[in-house]
């Protein structure tokens, strides 16, 4: 059974739709951080203190990079490199992978002060500080599941390349793997202000 | 994301085996279950969406009988409490997530979209059959949450906090079971969109879709711009009562009401996944039995996305009792009587479409006219409840119920009911019995203003909905709302038997029983596996009559 007529414009066109989908189950999210940013201003500056700038602002950085290489992959592709194009993709999983380390490591400090939801020392402090917490594991632990995919993505990509599926000639599917990480990048742009930088 | 068309698969296979001469029957050595349950077809995936959206349609009405038998006498009868709390979320959350809102495009959408656009298949085949899979699973677990836990969800299908954050039942599987369903949704209107902006065939332009396509159009764009709602939504309920992150709990800070806000930005426009495809439907219908070409298709078309894009704006006016300010109510009782324009307008054009036409009663035409007459009444008490003054008064009473059937029973359950008629011949090759067809229409159309008519006086006479009992003021009003349940089931029973009977051993038909123009009626019934031997070019609007000769 030979795949003939590759839609390629198709599979864009797909893809993009699936990535608004991804950014309005954010979106909720969002609007649920903006109503009670509104209501609990002082609260959230307070809280954001709490917060890690230098491994925020690390894993800005870890995966701003990602994409970058990413980005570089599809082009090594395309320019028929398969070596540099497995190698650029083999450091974005890393790099997805260093930024998970990280977090956990966050999340291990925070439990270990006891700041996870519903914990007794955030219920004895103001309302407001709370719900900044819970926010946050929401939105950072959905963005920490997308994150997982994505890498998990670009593994199967890079078996499909291995086995001669994704070519330089077909290539949609390593472009839709990155236009996938570049929103999980994107989303992050928008969290790490929110919460790391708002104190 | 990147599958592709499997152009020409069936020819291809057809040098080896002589190919099936249509989508029913499988190719030799490839029968039995597995050659449809994981079947790429469109055809044969929305056949199994059809089935299977039957099977849960059957389930909820007996659900939904129990209910009425419950209510035909005030008191503590038949029910428990807890059990008829239970039924009737059971109730709503099978009806509303895997009967309504898949039913029309999840079935004939993905029979007769690709085929109206001279498509062989939709742009992504696979991701088409896992969509259905989605389905299975979704439903699977919401039959697994009501048999597992602490018992079944007892929240009504709109899961509102505080109270499902704590009660006990099974609630968690339950929303994880919606966001299941909720992902199948998108995947079906992602494919919808992307096949009719890449798939169209030649010469088939924007303005020579029919208006069945556009109105799954509008409804595709809804579904993957307001479901991804719904699954935050879903996950929030789970996170809170799994997570305990509190988010809706006032007792920490957090606010009900941004609940209800983030229900209803999914949940409304919810109600235009479950009507525009149903008007589509009617759009088909109407000009094949006038025989004449449809009055005003471009302000039809144009409507759809106007009732998508507006339909996205009103979704607090579910909320004025909430605790909204003023300003706020104001705007939304605004948007939603703007709404109601497009909605209207086609009314309109179905109309004038009739009008002076060359009518043939058939059974499709007389649902769809059942659809006019029940879609009026639902539309105008809509706005009896949108105004908000009046909304005060009849706020969560049987008023607000009888409005949502005779919109979403008497217009998409009867667009339904209309497809089913309008399209049996094309998908199974003979056809029922059309007298039967008529009678039944008019058991199930007495059954459903006898059920649900009495509904609108006692809502006005202040009785709340869910309640399990009542004052004996209501009682004649719900005895008589119960004994139309009756009448309706009766009905509905003889027209599925009817249906059966006329897969069974109707007669045989040939390719174009009813005189359509649109492009389905050009194949053989039912259609060969891959639709069009070879691509067609269109050259002629889809209600062009001219030249168009029913065959029997």
């Amino acid at each position: 059974m030979t795949e003939q007529h590759k839609d390629y414009q198709g599979a864009k066109f797909g893809m993009w739709l699936f990535l608004f989908t991804e950014i309005l189950l954010f979106g909720g999210l969002f609007l649920l951080y903006s109503a009670y940013m509104h209501r609990y201003p002082e609260d959230f500056k307070e809280a954001g203190k709490a917060l890690d700038v230098f491994i925020g602002g690390l894993n800005t950085v870890v995966l701003i990079t990602s994409s970058l290489t990413m980005a570089l992959s599809i082009t090594a592709l395309r320019r028929n490199e398969k070596g540099r194009c497995m190698a650029f993709l083999a450091f974005t999983v890393l790099c997805a992978l260093a930024f998970l380390v990280n977090k956990f490591i966050e999340w291990s400090a925070k439990f270990g002060h006891g700041i996870f939801p519903g914990s007794p020392h955030l219920l004895e402090g103001p309302n407001g500080q709370g719900v900044f917490y819970s926010l946050y594991f929401a939105m950072t632990g959905l963005h920490g599941i997308h994150v997982c995919i994505g890498a998990a993505l670009m593994i199967f990509v890079m078996v499909l390349i291995r086995r001669g599926r994704v070519t330089p000639e077909n290539f949609g599917f390593l472009e839709n793997a990155g236009l996938y990480w570049h929103v999980v990048d994107l989303v992050w742009i928008f969290l790490f202000p929110l919460f790391y930088l708002i104190a | 994301m990147s599958d592709a068309i499997e152009r020409g698969k069936g020819h291809a296979q057809g040098q080896a085996t002589p190919a099936p001469a249509n989508f029913l029957e499988s190719a030799p050595g490839r029968e039995g279950i597995t050659s449809w349950i994981f079947s790429t077809d469109h055809k044969r995936i929305g056949l199994l969406y059809l089935t299977l959206i039957m099977v849960m349609f059957i389930t909820a009405t007996i659900l939904g009988l129990i209910l009425r038998l419950k209510l035909m006498t005030p008191g503590n009868t038949l029910l428990a409490p807890q059990t008829y709390n239970a039924t009737f979320t059971l109730h709503g959350v099978i009806m509303v997530f895997m009967v309504v809102i898949p039913s029309i495009p999840a079935s004939f959408g993905n029979i007769f979209l690709p085929i109206q656009i001279g498509a062989e298949d939709v742009s992504f085949p696979r991701l088409n059959n896992f969509s259905w899979w989605l389905y299975v699973t979704g439903a699977v677990l919401a039959l697994v949450s009501i048999f597992t836990g602490n018992g079944p969800p007892d929240t009504g299908w709109t899961f509102y906090v505080p109270f499902s954050e704590r009660t006990t039942t099974n609630v968690s599987l339950a929303v994880i079971a919606v966001f299941i369903l909720g992902f199948s949704s998108i995947l079906t209107g992602l494919n919808f969109i992307t096949t009719i902006h890449r798939l169209r065939a030649p010469g088939m332009t924007w303005r020579r879709l029919p208006l069945f396509v556009w109105s799954l159009y509008a409804t595709g764009w809804i579904q993957v711009l307001a479901t991804p709602i719904l699954g935050i939504t879903a996950l929030l309920i789970f996170g809170e009562r799994v997570l305990h992150l509190g988010l809706f709990d006032p007792g920490r800070g957090g606010d009900p009401l941004l609940y209800q806000h983030l229900f209803w930005i999914y949940s409304h426009p919810a109600v235009y996944i479950m009507i525009l495809p149903a008007m589509g439907v009617i759009s088909e219908v109407i000009p094949v039995f006038a025989r004449k070409r449809i009055f005003g298709y471009k302000m039809i078309a144009f409507s759809s996305l106007a009732i998508a894009f507006a339909g996205s704006l009103v979704w607090a006016h579910h909320m004025f009792t909430s605790g909204m300010s003023d300003l706020a109510v104001l705007v939304f009782s605004f948007l939603t009587f703007v709404v109601a324009i497009p909605s209207a307008i086609k009314v309109f054009n179905w109309l004038s479409t009739l009008y002076k036409g060359s009518i043939s009663l058939e059974p499709p035409l007389l649902y769809a006219l059942g659809f006019i007459f029940m879609f009026s009444v639902g539309g105008l008490t809509g706005l009896v409840l949108g105004s908000a003054g009046t909304n005060i008064h009849v706020h969560d009473t049987y008023f607000v119920v009888a409005h949502f059937h005779y919109v979403i029973f008497g217009g998409t359950g009867l667009g339904m009911f209309s497809a089913m008629h309008f399209w049996f011949p094309k998908i199974f090759g003979r056809m029922y019995d059309k007298k039967q067809a008529m009678r039944s229409f008019w058991v199930i159309l007495v059954g459903m203003n006898v059920l649900y008519f009495p509904m609108f006086i006692l809502g006005l006479q202040g009785m709340p909905r869910r309640y399990y009992d009542y004052l004996p003021q209501y009682a004649t009003g719900q005895f008589i709302s119960t004994v139309g349940s009756w009448i309706l089931a009766l009905g509905m029973g003889l027209m599925f038997l009817n249906l059966w009977a006329g897969i069974r051993r109707g007669r045989p038909v040939g390719m174009n029983p009813w005189g359509g123009a649109t492009l389905e009626w050009t194949l053989s019934s039912p259609p060969p596996p891959g639709n069009f031997l070879e691509e067609p070019v269109v050259d002629k609007g889809p209600y062009e009559y001219a030249g168009v000769r029913a065959d029997d």
